[in-house]
C-alpha cells in the first residue's frame, strides 16, 4: 500500500512539473524578465543613490527580498491556477476516484509548487549575479527559509483553489492581500527606517519574518529574531496543511 | 460466484433537502454485463458517483468485492474503473500522458504502465495520437481515450456512464464489440445509457431506477418476456384497398402504413392471411419501437402512478 501512495505521489509531482515546464514562457521566463528590471531599476539606478541598508550596499540588500518574493508569487500561483484548473476542467476527478490518499493529493500539488518556486528562485539568483556578488552567510537558514516559504504559499494556494469558483477567484488574494503583505514585508526597506508604530505594525505581517529569515541565510542579518521566523514558517505552514486537509477531506468544492 | 457490487440502503439527500436516492439496494454478479436504466434525474449518476466516491452518500453502504467503501476506501476504489458521463481529461495532455499519469494513481509503476498505454491505446485505434494534446481528438475518440484510461489499473469491474453519448453509429458499434470483448475475459460491466438497444443488445441484466428508487431488478430475459403485445409498421403500396383485420387493434396513419399490435401468443401469420385474402400487399415490415423501450417507458408510469396512488391514500 505504500508503494502504491509512492508511486502516486510521484506521478502527480511530475505531472505538475510536467505542466509548469510546458509552459515555460508563462510560468518561468516573466520572473527573470520582472526581477532583471527590479535590478536595473531599484538596484542600479537609484540604488547607487540610496547608499548603504543594513550594512551592505542597496543592490546586496534586496536582492535576498526579490528572489523571496519570486519563491512567494510562483509557489501561490502554481497550486491555485493548477488545482484551480483541475477542477474547471473535472480532471481533479482522476484523482479523487483513484486510491490515493488526501495527504498524496495535498503533497502531490504543493510539490509541483515548491519544485516551481525554487526553480524560479534559482532563475533570479542567476540573474541577480549579473549585477552583484552574492555570498552565503548561513546556508541552513537560507535553505530551510526557501523551503518552508515555498511549501506554505503552495499550500495557502491549494486552500484558495479548493474555496475558488471562478477564475477570478483566485486573482483576488495574489492581488489584495500577497502583493501588499510583500511590498511591504521589507523587500525593499529595513524596518529600523520605519517609527516605531509601524515596526510594530511591520511585525504582524509573516513577510517580514520570511524575507529577513532568509536575508540572514545571505547577509547574516535580520530586523527580527531568527528563531522567530522559523517559529512563524513552522505555525503557518502547519495550520495551512492542516486546512487543506480538513478541506480535501470534506470535500469542499470538490464532492457533491 | 463472488458479488462485485452489493449496495444496501443507499441514500443520498442533496442541499436544499433534495431526495436523489431513497435508499437502493442493487447487487451485481461477477463477471455480469449490467444496465442501470432510468430517466434523467432519476439517480443513476448519483449512484455511479457514490461507488466512484464522487458523491458523499448520505447513508447505507457500498461493498466492492467484499470490500467495504467505509472500511476500506483504498482497497475499494482500486476495483473499479470509471468512465464517466462529461469529458474529465486535461485537455491539453497527450494521450500517453493522460492514461500514464492514471495508472500512476492507482500505483501502477511507469514501464508497466507504458505497456498497457500501448496495448490499450491500439485495441481502442488511439495509438497513433499518442502524443497529441486530447483536445484535439473527435468526441468519439475522446470516449474511447475515457475507456482505456479507465483501464489502465486493470480493474475487476468497469462502470460506464453514457459511455456512446454523441457517438456515431459505426463507432458505438466498435465501442460495443470491444465491450464484449473485456466482458469476455472477466470484467464486470455496469452501464448506463440513454440507448435502450444498446442495454438491450449488451447486458445480461437489468435494474430500472427512477426517482431515487429501483423500480425493477431482473434479467434482461425476465424483462423482456414481459412485453406480451409488439406494434408493427406494415408498408403498402400507395392507395391500396383500406386493409380490415379481425382480431388485431391496427392503424392506418396514412394511406399506405398500417400499424397493428401482434400478441405475442397470436403471431404474425394471421395479419398476413387477411390481408392477402383481401388482395393487399405488404412492401415491407418494421418493429414500432425499441422493445425495452416500450417496457422502459411502462414501468417508470407504472412506478409514478402507484407512487401517486400511494400519495392519495396516504392523504386521503
Amino acid at each position: 500500500m505504500a508503494n502504491l501512495q509512492f508511486t502516486a505521489l510521484k506521478t502527480l509531482w511530475r505531472k505538475e512539473c510536467t505542466r509548469f515546464l510546458r509552459i515555460w514562457v508563462q510560468t518561468l521566463v516573466p520572473p527573470a524578465i520582472t526581477m532583471s528590471l527590479y535590478f536595473v531599476i531599484f538596484g542600479s539606478l537609484i540604488g547607487s543613490r540610496i547608499g548603504e541598508m543594513g550594512g551592505f550596499s542597496y543592490m546586496e540588500f534586496i536582492v535576498p527580498g526579490l528572489i523571496m518574493m519570486s519563491v512567494i508569487t510562483n509557489a501561490y500561483a502554481n497550486v491555485s491556477s493548477s488545482f484551480f484548473s483541475a477542477k474547471f476542467q473535472r480532471n481533479v476527478e482522476e484523482l479523487l476516484v483513484a486510491p490515493l490518499s488526501n495527504w498524496i493529493i495535498i503533497l502531490g500539488f504543493v510539490g509541483g509548487g515548491v519544485a516551481r518556486a525554487l526553480l524560479v528562485g534559482l532563475i533570479v539568483t542567476l540573474v541577480s549575479l549579473l549585477f552583484v556578488d552574492i555570498q552565503i552567510h548561513h546556508p541552513v537558514m537560507l535553505v530551510a527559509t526557501l523551503v518552508l516559504t515555498a511549501t506554505l504559499f503552495a499550500a495557502a494556494g491549494l486552500v484558495n483553489a479548493v474555496y475558488a469558483k471562478t477564475f477570478d477567484d483566485i486573482s483576488v488574494i495574489p492581488t489584495f492581500v500577497l502583493t501588499p503583505l510583500t511590498y511591504l514585508g521589507g523587500v525593499f526597506y529595513s524596518l529600523i527606517l520605519l517609527p516605531e508604530f509601524w515596526q510594530w505594525v511591520s511585525k504582524a505581517n509573516p513577510i517580514v519574518y520570511m524575507v529577513n529569515g532568509f536575508r540572514y541565510g545571505f547577509l547574516g542579518v535580520s530586523d527580527v529574531g531568527i528563531g522567530t521566523s522559523i517559529a512563524v514558517l513552522l505555525a503557518f505552514n502547519l495550520a495551512l496543511f492542516a486546512t487543506a486537509w480538513h478541506l480535501i477531506n470534506k470535500g469542499v468544492g470538490i464532492r457533491s | 460466484m463472488r458479488n462485485a457490487l452489493e449496495i444496501k440502503g443507499l441514500r443520498k439527500t442533496y442541499r436544499g433537502n433534495v431526495e436523489a436516492l431513497k435508499g437502493i439496494d442493487l447487487t451485481v454478479k461477477e463477471g455480469d454485463f449490467f444496465a442501470l436504466l432510468g430517466p434523467n434525474g432519476a439517480g443513476k449518476s448519483t449512484t455511479i458517483g457514490i461507488i466512484a466516491s464522487l458523491v458523499n452518500k448520505s447513508d447505507g453502504k457500498v461493498v466492492i468485492f467484499g470490500d467495504d467503501m467505509d472500511k476500506d476506501l483504498v482497497k475499494a476504489k482500486s476495483h473499479i474503473g470509471l468512465v464517466p458521463q462529461e469529458f474529465n481529461f486535461n485537455q491539453f495532455e497527450t494521450l500517453l500522458q493522460i492514461v500514464c499519469n492514471q495508472a500512476g494513481y492507482y500505483g501502477v509503476p511507469r514501464p508497466l504502465a507504458l505497456q498497457r498505454a500501448e496495448k490499450y491505446l491500439k485495441q481502442l485505434d488511439l495509438w497513433e495520437k499518442r502524443n497529441m494534446a486530447a483536445r484535439t481528438l473527435s468526441g468519439g475518440m475522446k470516449r474511447r481515450l475515457m475507456i482505456a484510461r479507465a483501464l489502465m489499473h486493470e480493474p475487476k469491474v468497469l462502470i460506464l456512464d453514457e459511455p456512446t453519448a454523441g457517438v456515431d453509429i459505426e463507432i458505438r458499434r466498435s465501442m460495443w464489440t470491444f465491450l464484449q470483448e473485456i466482458n469476455r475475459q472477466g470484467i464486470t460491466i455496469i452501464l448506463t445509457t440513454h440507448y435502450l438497444e444498446e442495454a438491450e443488445m449488451l447486458c445480461r441484466n437489468i435494474a430500472i431506477i427512477d426517482k431515487g428508487r429501483i423500480i425493477e431488478n431482473t434479467s434482461m430475459k425476465g424483462l423482456l418476456s414481459k412485453l406480451n403485445i409488439e406494434t408493427f409498421i406494415l408498408d403498402l403500396p400507395a392507395n391500396s384497398l383500406k386493409p380490415q383485420l379481425q382480431g388485431f387493434a391496427y392503424r392506418q396513419t396514412d394511406d399506405h402504413t398500417l400499424e397493428v399490435d401482434v400478441p405475442k401468443a397470436t403471431g404474425l401469420n394471421g395479419v398476413f392471411s387477411q390481408l392477402s385474402e383481401q388482395g393487399i400487399q405488404v412492401l415491407s415490415m418494421r418493429n414500432k419501437s425499441n422493445r425495452l423501450e416500450e417496457l422502459f417507458v411502462r414501468l417508470v408510469e407504472d412506478g409514478r402512478t402507484q407512487t401517486s396512488a400511494s400519495k392519495e391514500a396516504q392523504h386521503g
